[in-house]
């Protein structure tokens, strides 16, 4: 009854919207069968998108014609870009997001994209007809028929929910689990484990009491997510006034509310050994960092709110499984929360994940071929995580059946790079999340370049248009000629030392070149115009005195030295990478491997040698021996 | 170099020419059947009941030809040096039967060895890892004392072990680092700077310490070069041939006959010095000296040490210190110069000791009559360092590894200066990875996971 499908993409939380919108953009005929139509996009955990390393990744899907960026932005009630005192590796955007817009948004988005159909049931099985995958059957008995499947199940596959003693299926908060596909995969031969995680109370805003708690107001001058326009509710538009945003509050738990958590112990299923799961060690449990941390007198709790017409708020930092009467009777106890009202409390929940060396680095299984996972599946947690995994299945699974190249990003060009590299090279045994500490090239890695970094190959992938590149090339081909501009223009001492003066930095006492001002600490455009109006006057109409540009030459000149480190270490470690072991490459022969690297290289199949190395159990001893072996 | 386990090698274990036993090793998979074929044991017992680790008396025969009666060692892999079979034989040192023998195993099937093979197959089967395949090479060019404990020393892992403690320390550094960057949206503690500091200058002090023992272990490794100056006809070359105990220079009473630099080595306390004679220093119109005199700068430029030495009868002390101040003109700032009055029989030497009495750390001695001889030799050890050798310290020997040091050290001076001008975190990281990075270079890797781990332990976050 049914036509066929190039691509069916099964879930549509993160992982599964994106995965869908790539392949569907890219051209092939994709269908998203989601449980609940009204869900499509959900935010499970905190209303909140981006953040240190996980800004970054939305950057990086946006620029590779992603929607997760556009989409927060547009459902955005705050804007920070976190870290601004650091250097610019650690800046990170972060939006506080408006739940129900969130997933508005996403939907409305999915709904104008092409080739993109939808289907409301949930998937019970793979349809695999002599070895070979050819489709997904559903619970009311469908058959779907398609080339490719990318499973992006998130906390669903056979989920269970904890609340104190209680437990019961399901997938989230008031949503069935679904069940049948694990077994399925195991019985293929998969290898499959359980993880777990957990989610704070919900809270009635109304029964606050802020005036006792920190105001955390968004930033005063709010960027974006997206490198594309008109996407900020708070950046003005054709004369639009801005939307006022959102503030977050802080308060803290006490040793009065520890005690009274402690008193749930015995019932929480943490405790009891119910649940057997891993949990996040950066994610814990409120009780889990009482009792892993006993002298602390307490921890931070943030406050913030569901959206721009709701009471709801979300209690960040207390997520719990203990019973709902301990929740309650401890949150009384948080200064600001005395006549609290609960919407529903926190839970932890448990589900199946499939250890992802199981997979190649394009996502596709290796025991199945044309399978894809993303997203928590893979033992990842975090919304930007399963977003970014789902995009390159979406790409991968549609150049796959349409015999193209493999797309691979390396260490050195993305977040992403490093996040799918480290889970099929190393696995994880819990649920993984992305910090900038991953990336060995954290400097080259930055949000600001995301644009450079991957929008050319977006453009060859197809992904996004040729005027969209060329507004990136522009702009890249501007910050040069602003940095020229720079190096070319001198600037006196009665000119400047006035401004050096004003920030405590040294004056000179003689000419020097505008470029050596800038690479100073803490010295930016804004004092540079003060004392020196020509250099004003040249960016406004030069450049039409765009803000993208001078930050983007501001950062190249300022960290040069710094950049330039990196990247020269990139290029050494990049030989190893370039060096390609092929599929059929026998490890078991090599004697002179040792044992578990002959049986770690064997199951994972590294791709190169910079892979290779990479593998826990592969010493660099192991590596020299491939190098030799291949006559290197 | 490519490694075939299959491909059975063999080699003179001892130094070529005639001896009293000769050693042959075979190492690879074929190594017990080829000895197998041609070794009879006297026990008369079949070679697949020998243990591994024992030795069996027998003979060798070529069909019917008996080659030679040899003891024989076996080990059995993995327990071998190279981690494959390993057959020694003890033959009788005669060049004949050696060189027989080694036919016999080429026409069984049998490989000369590579220079380096047998370590290389060491290595390719995780006997040992890089640092130590390089000192096992020292070890085996190891020709005084000194070098060869320190060479030991690496095999057994004790530079590895020290630049472990070293990485460990900075791992921990860059944890802290890495928590504020990661974590700086939760309620953790930043690092404290001024203890960074601390660990910073302690790190390059240690590093400093390391590679500043390059130069003495090279010199350990190449030996010590001193050179021996002063006018013609001081008596340089008597005094080298005293030290060698040989006529190695060519000795006359014609000043200038030494018209080239010579050397040789002698070995005292266990540590090697490499003696360099040199022309004598004088104005001369003579080409052939002066080019001499020219290369002596030169040398006395490239040594350790300096012997000045001088006719006691013919000098004063005016004289003898405008030479010594002629000589430090020409050498570097770390080389020592021994004055050494010569001829101290030919006159009266409290006599002498007045004369010179205004300079220091004078030695008097006699070459041709071989007086104080020993004073010299003593000064030369001090001078060696010889007490920091013998301390068994960590001393640095590879290039190599000398050259990761120095790379560290500039990444962690970058770091302190970064420090001192509050430069971001992440900047710091940057320095902080490059040092971990060259340290790894010696050792191996490091993960960001030795990182997160290093901050999960012992850190509360977590919203």
């Amino acid at each position: 009854m049914f036509e066929k499908y190039d691509v069916i993409v099964v879930g549509a939380g993160h992982a599964g919207c994106e995965a869908a919108a790539a392949a569907a953009n890219l051209g092939s005929k994709t269908l998203l069968i989601t449980m609940n139509m009204a869900t499509i996009a959900q935010m499970s955990c905190n209303p909140a998108m981006g953040g240190i390393a996980k800004g970054q990744i939305v950057r990086e899907i946006d620029a590779l014609g992603g929607y997760s960026g556009v989409v927060s932005d547009k459902s955005a009630i705050q804007f920070k870009m976190l870290n601004k005192s650091k250097g610019p590796a650690m800046w990170s955007p972060r939006t506080q997001n408006d739940r129900m817009l969130f997933a508005a948004e996403w939907r409305n988005m999915l709904e104008q994209t092409k080739n993109l159909d939808f289907w409301q049931d949930m998937v019970s099985s793979l349809i695999i007809e002599n070895g070979k995958l050819c489709g997904v059957r559903t619970s009311m008995g469908i058959e779907f028929r398609c080339k490719a499947v990318v499973l992006t199940n998130g906390t669903f596959l056979n989920g269970v929910i904890h609340i104190g003693e209680k437990n019961f299926g399901g997938g989230r908060s008031a949503e069935k689990a679904s069940t049948g596909i694990t077994e399925q995969l195991v019985q293929l031969g998969f290898e499959s484990g359980r993880m777990k995680t957990g989610t704070p109370p919900r809270l009635d805003g109304r029964s606050l009491d802020y005036s006792k708690m920190t105001e955390q107001p968004g930033d005063e001058n709010p960027s974006k997510f997206s490198f594309s326009e008109g996407t900020s509710p708070f950046i003005t538009q054709n004369g639009q006034e801005p939307k006022k945003q959102i503030s977050c509050h802080l308060t803290y738990t006490n040793e009065e509310v520890h005690d009274l958590l402690r008193t749930g112990f015995d019932k929480s299923p943490m405790f009891s050994g119910r649940i057997q799961g891993i949990g996040p060690r950066y994610c814990p449990s409120i009780e889990d960092k009482i009792d892993r941390f006993a002298d602390k007198e307490r921890h931070q709790l943030f406050v913030e709110p569901e959206g721009w017409n709701t009471v709801e708020v979300y209690i960040n930092g207390f997520s719990t499984s203990l019973p709902e009467d301990v929740q309650y009777k401890a949150l009384k106890k948080v200064t600001g929360f005395e006549n609290v009202k609960m919407f529903r409390p926190g839970y932890a929940i448990e589900y199946d994940y499939f250890p992802p060396q199981q997979l190649h680095l394009t996502l596709e299984t290796k025991l199945v071929e044309n399978l894809y996972f993303a997203g928590q599946i893979n033992g990842t947690t975090g919304y930007e995580e399963a977003a970014c995994q789902g995009m390159m299945a979406g790409i991968n699974a549609h150049r796959k059946i349409n015999e193209q190249t493999a797309f691979i990003l390396k260490r050195s060009e993305a977040y992403i790079g490093v996040l799918i590299d480290d889970l099929v090279t190393k696995g994880t045994d819990e649920p993984y999340r992305m910090f900038t500490s991953r990336a060995e090239y954290r400097i080259l890695l930055r949000q600001d370049n995301a644009d450079m970094r991957l929008t050319p190959l977006a453009y060859e992938l197809g992904l996004v248009d040729k005027e969209h590149l060329d507004k990136v090339s522009d702009k890249y081909e501007k910050a040069q000629q602003v940095i020229n501009y720079f190096k070319k223009e001198s600037v006196s001492p009665d000119v400047i030392n006035p401004v050096l003066e004003n920030i405590g930095s040294n004056p000179i006492d003689q000419k020097v070149k505008l470029f050596g001002i800038m690479a100073r600490p803490g010295i930016n455009f804004p004092d540079l115009y003060k004392g020196i109006p020509d250099l004003k006057e040249y960016m406004d109409i030069t450049f039409n005195n765009n803000q993208e540009i001078s930050e983007q030459a501001e950062i190249l000149m300022k960290y040069e030295g710094y950049i330039e480190k990196e990247q020269e270490m990139a290029n050494k470690l990049n030989r190893l990478e370039d060096t390609i072991l092929h599929d059929d490459f026998n490890f078991g022969v090599l004697k002179s491997l040792s044992i578990e690297a002959r049986q770690k290289l064997t199951k994972i199949k590294p791709r190169t040698l910079g892979q290779a190395s990479r593998i826990s159990g592969v010493s660099p001893s192991d590596i020299s021996v491939l190098m030799i072996h291949l006559g290197r | 170099m490519t490694y075939n386990p299959d491909d059975t090698i063999i080699a003179l274990s001892t130094p070529p020419g005639s001896g009293a036993i000769a050693v042959l090793r075979l190492s690879g998979s074929k190594a017990f059947e080829f000895t197998n074929k041609v070794f009879r044991s006297a026990s008369d017992k079949d070679f697949s009941f020998f243990k591994s680790h024992t030795l069996h008396f027998g003979n060798i025969y070529e069909g019917d030809e008996l080659l030679d009666e040899v003891v024989i060692s076996l080990f059995k892999n993995p327990n071998s040096f190279t981690g494959e079979d390993v057959v020694e034989i003890s033959c009788h040192g005669s060049a004949y039967i050696q060189q027989r023998l080694f036919q016999l195993f080429i026409k069984l099937g049998a490989r000369v060895a590579n220079p380096g093979e047998y370590t290389m197959r060491a290595f390719m089967n995780g006997r040992m890892d890089l640092s130590q395949a390089e000192a096992v090479a020292d070890l085996v060019a190891s020709s005084s004392e000194a070098s060869h404990r320190i060479a030991l020393q690496q095999m057994r892992g004790g530079f590895s072990s020290e630049i472990k403690e070293l990485r460990e320390q900075l791992i921990h550094f860059a944890s802290m680092i890495e928590l504020e960057l990661d974590f700086s949206e939760e309620d953790v503690q930043f690092a404290n700077r001024e203890e960074l500091k601390t660990l910073v200058t302690n790190l390059i002090a240690h590093i400093t310490h390391l590679a500043s023992s390059f130069a003495l272990g090279n010199v350990i490794k190449n030996g010590i070069p001193v050179a021996i100056a002063g006018e013609p006809n001081a008596g340089k070359s008597t005094l080298l041939n005293v030290l060698l105990n040989e006529e190695r220079a060519i000795v006359s009473d014609i000043p200038g006959t030494t018209r080239d630099t010579i050397e040789d080595e002698i070995t005292l306390d266990g540590i090697r010095f490499r003696f360099i004679d040199t022309a004598g220093i004088r104005e001369t119109t003579d080409k052939i000296e002066s080019l001499g005199i020219g290369r002596t700068y030169e040398k006395i430029n490239a040594s350790s040490v300096v012997i000045l030495l001088f006719d006691a009868t013919l000098s004063d002390a005016v004289k003898l210190e405008a030479a010594i101040k002629g000589v430090k003109e020409k050498t570097g700032e770390n080389t020592k110069v021994v004055v050494v009055a010569n001829k101290s029989d030919l006159g009266n030497e409290a006599d002498l000791r007045d004369i010179f009495s205004t300079v220091e750390d004078l030695i008097f001695i006699s070459a041709k009559q071989k007086i104080n001889i020993d004073g010299l030799k003593s000064k030369l050890l001090q001078l060696a360092n010889a007490d920091l050798l013998n301390s068994g310290q960590t001393i640095v020997t590879n290039a190599r590894h000398f050259e990761a040091l120095n790379n560290a050290n500039v990444a962690l001076k970058n770091v302190y200066t970064g420090l001192e001008k509050k430069i971001p975190g992440d900047l710091l990281a940057v320095e902080i990875r490059r040092a971990l990075y060259h340290l790894s270079e010696i050792l191996g890797q490091v993960t960001s996971e030795d990182l997160l781990g290093s901050i999960f332990s012992r850190f509360c976050i977590g919203k």
